[in-house]
């Protein structure tokens, strides 16, 4: 991975900078001493590490900003931090950048259930937005693997999605307002409570662009009142075309389950010896499609689902009569990705590609795993298309990962030729930077960069992610 | 004022790079349906993309449909009618409040993010939106975004086309991600609620897990007697539970009427969507925006003033058409003085082109933010020639 060469006046100038932040923050608002910046030198996206020059803390707006203008001044970057779990490396530091992290933003500024919406700091973790409205009969809907861990802040800076966004959408559907801190360090509000924008709509483009626009510190997001209950049916079948063909009839007969989940037989097996979910072991393909409502509703909606499976001669159809077994259903699901650690080290790739188009890729996919003599396992959001590919290596293993990285890119490489995308929740950061050009032509991506340029002229903010270093390189001087 | 010939993406281009390179100001249109809205655009020449006209990709089974922006929107509606799914924004048609003809088009949907009242349950014009394609203010195509509805691939440039105003680009292909069309409609209707009642009733039922799909009052000056809509949509069973649910959870607020009959719901909330009220009533029109509590207060201070001669609410009382004279200001600073202590934003949709040209049709925006937008128009349309004064003056 290529990363851009530090500016050695910068580091040169460290002492100072550092110094100048200890005004700003106080000195427990900065971290500097290289055992403990060493704490920020990754986040989920592990195989990559680069100690920041310091991380800050601030503990309001007005701090953010003052870091900020101080920073944009100096031409100091800025990389900003959630809680650190992206898997795109969307918040890598560069040994010349500040890292400034939103932790201790992490108050719950308002709740108005009248109008539905909850107004938070950054810094909250998504689990605990729904946390502070749940015993009122509420939640927030977008609800990435990683929910318990990561923060708002980076949710909305990768426009985080989650299982049950057939339904309910991803982050940019149920982000009504945030407050920015600009580059030039203005604090502005951008949209409230109210349910669409006056003109640009600037929200939307700031929600998904992975930090590079400005620190949002604040953010109005929409509350839904919680469903009566849930319920999951799992269905296997004896290839995946069959289990796609399932998903598809699905969606055209008119109902929307909450989720539809896919896994193959290699995550089966993987989850199976990992949380003992009593999958069956003898398929192909598993999906987990599940509905909400009252009782009556889930009756209606499954009765629906499970002629459609039906008439796909499923291997297994099973269909959940009660709380425990529809946590066992999920459990195998929910236990995936550490399952299948448990085989080796992992990449975890996110590309969409459309719904039609799936048992293709996974057939293709198939094949790339067979070249490359990689293990791949297939569990993902099934429903929209969002593939999470896991390919196994062994970090031990010289040159292991690289050539795990170059199966990679194939994978992603196939999701665009059929006519999907390189990232469908993780975000592009460092790690799909560089296939970028794959799925926008110079003009698109010439026009993405000039959003940045207004926004942020200086390029300081979240330097070397998004944009191949090449095609950014006029920009970033 | 002479249109520019216009039969495909290439020709579109062709005339921006053109224009460009003259200086000549281009009025854009779709199928000119909304002309008068916003401030009057300073141009000679109409570019169109009624020629643009087609489905290019219906996916039933992917909820996935790529349109041609010059498509007429019945053409669509049709199309995903026969497959039983919808566009679940519900767009405004203009033509009845602007009083003009032609076919509207879903480039001129996307251009002013049309989103009507299902927008509270599924979203906004822009929510539905996956992908573009666009002719810059230099004509160079530029697409973003695709044809999966989960791409976090680069900066959203698609949310940002939605409500442009063709100010940025001409928006030459669409992508949306479409919803089944519900199998069962039932509405409930509260009479004699006052406005403060009223968005309470829709507030709770929204409150509720009833799934609300639109919620709407019509205080006493728009139909003799104020009622109160609460919509619900779905399966046909899942819609029948929660009929029930809902009217008693709303008992405090009276005796529900509840209309099934799927071409009066249909017309009911058609006339919400379309400001059909105003339609026949001469005034000026605005469409405010605000948090849905703060609906009924603003209302009421604009009547006591004698600003707002009459006012109806969508969006459970965040949406708030309003009518006041169109002459001087149209009430635009009453309008606005209402609205900023409360946060939102009103726009001028119908009035006389002076009213149009002397006031800002938009919500002025702070400082910092009016410096980006004006940083994007110069990026996207560096020569000024795309709709100039449509937004800002």
């Amino acid at each position: 991975m290529e990363m851009p060469v530090p500016n050695a006046a910068i580091l040169d100038r460290r002492d100072r900078i550092v110094e100048r932040l200890i005004e700003i923050l106080g000195p427990d608002g900065v971290i500097s001493a290289p055992e403990e910046v060493k704490a920020y030198e990754c986040d989920a996206l592990t195989a990559y590490r680069c100690p920041p020059l310091a991380a800050v803390l601030p503990r309001s707006t007005e701090e953010v900003a003052e870091v900020v203008r101080y920073c944009n001044d100096e031409g100091v970057p800025i990389v900003p931090r959630g809680a650190g779990t992206s898997l795109a490396g969307g918040s890598l530091p560069t040994a010349d950048s500040i890292l400034l992290g939103v932790a201790r933003l992490n108050d719950v500024l308002e709740t108005d259930y009248p109008n539905r919406v909850i107004r938070v700091q950054t810094g909250m973790t998504n689990l605990s937005v729904t946390g502070a409205v749940a015993d009122d009969g509420f939640f927030y809907a977008p609800d990435p693997s990683s929910q318990l861990a990561c923060a708002i802040a980076g949710n909305i800076a990768m426009n985080s999605g989650g299982a049950h966004c057939l339904k309910y959408g991803v982050t940019t559907n149920n982000l009504l307002g945030v407050k920015l801190v600009t580059a030039q360090g203005e604090i502005v509000e951008i949209g409230g409570a109210h349910l669409d924008a006056p003109g640009y709509d600037l929200l939307g483009l700031i929600c998904g662009s992975e930090g590079q626009l400005g620190v949002v510190t604040e953010a109005t997001l929409r509350i839904l009142a919680t469903p009566e209950g849930a319920r999951p049916v799992l269905m296997g079948f004896d290839n995946s075309e069959t289990a796609g063909a399932c998903v598809s009839d699905i969606i055209k007969s008119g109902v929307i389950p909450v989720a539809i989940e896919f896994m193959d037989r290699h995550v089966i097996h993987a989850s199976e010896a990992h949380a003992g979910a009593g999958y069956p072991l003898d398929v192909e393909a598993l999906l987990i499609v599940e509905v909400e409502g009252s009782d009556a509703e889930i009756e209606e909606q499954l009765t629906t689902v499970k002629a459609i499976a039906q008439s796909h001669n499923p291997m297994v159809l099973r269909e959940s009569t009660s709380e425990a077994e529809s946590a066992a259903i999920w459990l195998g699901r929910k236990s995936a990705f550490g399952a299948m650690g448990q085989l080796g080290d992992y990449i975890c790739l996110d590309g969409t590609v459309p719904v039609s188009k799936l048992p293709e890729v996974l057939r293709r996919t198939g094949e790339l795993s067979q070249k490359y003599g990689l293990k791949v396992g297939n569990v993902f959001h099934a429903g929209d298309g969002n593939m999470h590919p896991l390919i196994i290596f062994d970090a031990n293993k010289p040159g292991d990962l690289e050539l795990a990285e170059e199966l990679g890119a194939d994978i992603l490489r196939l999701c665009v030729e059929v006519g999907g995308c390189l990232t469908g929740e993780h975000g592009v950061g460092v790690e799909k930077r560089d296939l970028m050009e794959h799925q926008y032509s110079a003009a698109d991506l010439e026009a993405q960069m000039d959003v940045k340029d207004v926004f942020d002229p200086g390029w300081i903010f979240n330097p070397a992610k998004v944009f191949p270093l090449g095609v950014s390189a006029a920009r970033r001087g | 004022m002479t249109e520019l010939p216009a039969r495909d993406e290439a020709d579109i281009a062709e005339a921006i790079a053109s224009a460009a390179a003259k200086g000549t100001p281009l009025e854009i249109s779709g199928g000119a349906t909304r002309l008068s809205l916003g401030r009057p655009v300073q141009a000679g020449q109409r570019l169109s993309t009624r020629a643009l006209s087609g489905i290019s990709l219906y996916e039933p089974g992917a909820l996935t449909l790529v349109v041609r922006a010059g498509t007429p929107m019945a053409e669509v509606d049709a199309a995903l009618a026969a497959e039983g799914q919808m566009l679940p924004f519900e767009p405004m048609d203009h033509r009845a409040l602007l009083v003009s003809t032609g076919q509207p088009t879903i480039g001129g949907a996307v251009a002013i993010a049309a989103s009507g009242p299902r927008r509270l349950q599924k979203g906004a014009c822009r929510d539905s939106m996956i992908g573009i394609r666009l002719i810059d203010g230099l004509g160079q195509v530029i697409s973003n975004g695709g044809r999966v509805m989960k791409n976090v691939t680069g900066y959203d440039l698609v949310k940002l086309m939605a409500g442009s105003w063709g100010t940025l680009g001409v928006l030459t292909e669409i992508s949306f991600k479409l919803l089944p069309a519900p199998q069962t409609t039932a509405v409930l209707l509260y009479d004699g609620l006052d406005d403060e009642t009223a968005v309470q009733a829709m507030s709770d039922a929204l409150g509720s897990s009833a799934d609300v799909a639109g919620a709407a009052h019509f205080p006493v000056e728009i139909d003799g007697d104020p009622v109160t809509m609460i919509r619900l949509e779905g399966l046909e069973g899942s819609v029948a539970h929660r009929t029930k649910a809902l009217v008693d959870h709303l008992g405090a607020y009276g005796q529900a009427r509840i209309v099934t009959d799927p071409e009066v719901a249909a017309a009911g909330w058609r006339a919400v969507r379309d400001a059909e009220p105003f339609a026949a009533r001469d005034g000026a029109v605005w469409r405010v925006s605000v948090k849905p509590t703060d609906g009924p207060g603003l209302v009421s201070a604009l009547k006591a003033s004698g600003i707002a001669k009459a006012a109806f609410f969508d969006w459970a009382g965040g949406l708030i058409w309003l009518l006041t004279d169109d002459a001087g200001d149209g009430g635009a600073a009453a309008v606005r003085a209402e609205v900023a202590p409360r946060g939102g934003h009103a726009t001028l949709v119908r009035a006389h082109a002076p009213v149009r040209n002397s006031v800002d049709v938009f919500q002025p925006e702070p400082a910092p933010l009016a410096r980006i937008s004006a940083g994007l128009r110069e990026k996207f349309d560096p020569k000024g020639i795309l709709n100039p004064g449509r937004m800002t003056a």
